[in-house]
């Protein structure tokens, strides 16, 4: 289990993350759903660090963090619980999509260079895209870039993903393909944080919806629950914006 | 206006050509010094290393502040005043650590801005895989960079193989210096002068056919 206390954050006095408490299970899939600026990504990012929290802690099976006082070493450890799934896929551009998706195995986890090729094909095969191992990137059109930053994400069989809002910046054209495989991923119980705008998405996948505003989670529950019988006005008035009728 | 002794500049063409190797060694072995301090100076300054980062300013502020004769002459002349046990250096070491350093201060300024021109999505990703900060800047950015530098990088390399032509003032014996005394030995200054001209001219040039094959290397990745 994976549990997150008082997490805030802020920029220039302005509170993006106002404490967040957040207990995820293992194989739990949580969407995260609300207006802009109300920082879900920022709770995507502080959690594995790529922005640094203020205060709080964040604590995985063997790990305890207190982020105020997090020391390289447990930055990095933590990082090793979690992959991140970019909205704009953030391929590394001088890696193939082979080679993308080898790299933390074989750079990170100490995986021997043939075996995390091996596993990357492996990958590569799953997400239907073992014809384009060799390429790299520029070569990719933006749904296949997000496959394989997904690729990326499964190889290491981390105890959290974290997805950040993976189709906004995609054709419409791609958008399908790409939620296609964030299901077969979420089918094969992964535990994921993902936030979307993509509502139906989010109805189908999800064991727990988040609506967050102003920094905080203001109502969760199950998606039946959050989408037909929303309890706090902000919620419904915000489903109103999205949903069709 | 006299006529050019074409006989004599065919002659000295044999002669220097025993040079351009002393050329080229001290221009490569300084590029190639030149090129590790200047990535290692850059790295510092992004990275903002404590306590290193204000030397590495003063570093780079000071070599590219102050002309490269004055640099070379206090190396080779003024150094071992000051410490004997420097009176041991030739003049082709205190030329290539004198073109190094100098160098090394201009290049570490455009490394650091191809560093930074690299997307911060790619340090992020890096990172988020859990890679170190060395990691990412050998394996990721560094790679990056040097496409974006490449270009910049082989001009600073032109103008280091013709710098080297001032360690003749340092009493080295390279292709400057064994022109000036053949023509000191001939009087034709014409002559022999604009004969090593074509020679640094030449060298270039062939460097430049090589950016080309370089660059393209280098941009295998974004190329469609």
């Amino acid at each position: 289990m994976i549990r997150v206390r008082g997490l805030t954050k802020s920029y220039n006095g302005h509170k993006v993350l106002d404490g967040i408490d957040l207990d995820i299970e293992k194989g739990e899939r949580i969407v995260i759903i609300g207006p802009s600026g109300t920082g879900k990504s920022t709770l995507l990012r502080t959690l594995n660090f790529l922005e640094q929290p203020d205060a709080g802690t964040i604590g995985f099976d063997d790990l305890n963090i207190d982020v105020a006082k997090a020391k390289v070493k447990e930055i990095q450890q933590l990082r090793l619980h979690t992959a991140f799934v970019f909205q704009n896929y953030a391929l590394f551009a001088n890696k193939t999509a082979r080679e993308n998706i080898a790299e933390g195995l074989h750079v990170v986890r100490g995986v021997s260079k043939s075996e995390a090729l091996a596993r990357a094909d492996a990958i590569l095969g799953e997400i239907g895209l073992a014809d384009r191992a060799d390429a790299y990137p520029s070569a990719l059109s933006g749904g296949q870039q997000q496959r394989v930053g997904i690729g990326r994400a499964m190889a290491s069989h981390v105890d959290l993903m974290l997805v950040d809002e993976p189709t906004s910046a995609l054709d419409p054209e791609w958008v399908e393909e790409v939620l296609q495989l964030m299901g077969k991923v979420a089918a094969a119980h992964q535990t994921m944080l993902i936030v979307t705008h993509e509502m139906r998405f989010a109805r189908d996948i999800a064991d727990r919806v988040l609506f967050m505003e102003g920094g905080r989670i203001v109502e969760q529950g199950p998606p039946e629950k959050i989408f037909t019988a929303p309890a706090d006005p902000r919620l419904q008035q915000f489903l109103r914006k999205v949903l069709p009728d | 206006m006299r006529a050019l002794d074409f006989d004599y500049m065919l002659g000295l063409v044999p002669v220097l050509l025993k040079y351009v190797p002393l050329t080229l060694g001290m221009a490569s072995v300084s590029m190639l010094l030149a090129l590790v301090l200047s990535c290692l100076l850059a790295i510092v300054r992004v990275l903002k290393v404590p306590v290193v980062d204000p030397f590495t300013g003063l570093f780079i502020s000071f070599f590219r502040g102050t002309p490269l004769l004055v640099q070379l002459f206090l190396f080779y002349y003024g150094l071992p005043q000051l410490f004997p046990s420097l009176t041991a250096l030739d003049g082709i070491s205190a030329a290539v650590i004198g073109l190094t350093l100098h160098f090394s201060a201009y290049m570490a300024e455009s490394i650091r801005a191809a560093i930074l021109g690299v997307d911060r999505s790619q340090w992020e990703a890096a990172r988020s895989i859990g890679m170190r900060e060395g990691q990412m800047m050998r394996r990721i950015v560094l790679p990056q960079a040097a496409r974006i530098a490449a270009p910049t990088l082989v001009n600073y390399f032109i103008d280091l193989i013709k710098s080297t032509s001032l360690a003749f003032t340092l009493g080295v014996t390279e292709l400057m210096g064994a022109t000036q005394k053949e023509a000191a030995g001939s009087f034709l200054y014409f002559e022999s002068f604009i004969v090593v001209a074509v020679f640094y001219w030449v060298m270039v040039e062939a460097l430049s056919l090589v950016q080309g094959q370089l660059e393209q290397r280098l941009g295998k990745a974004v190329q469609r």
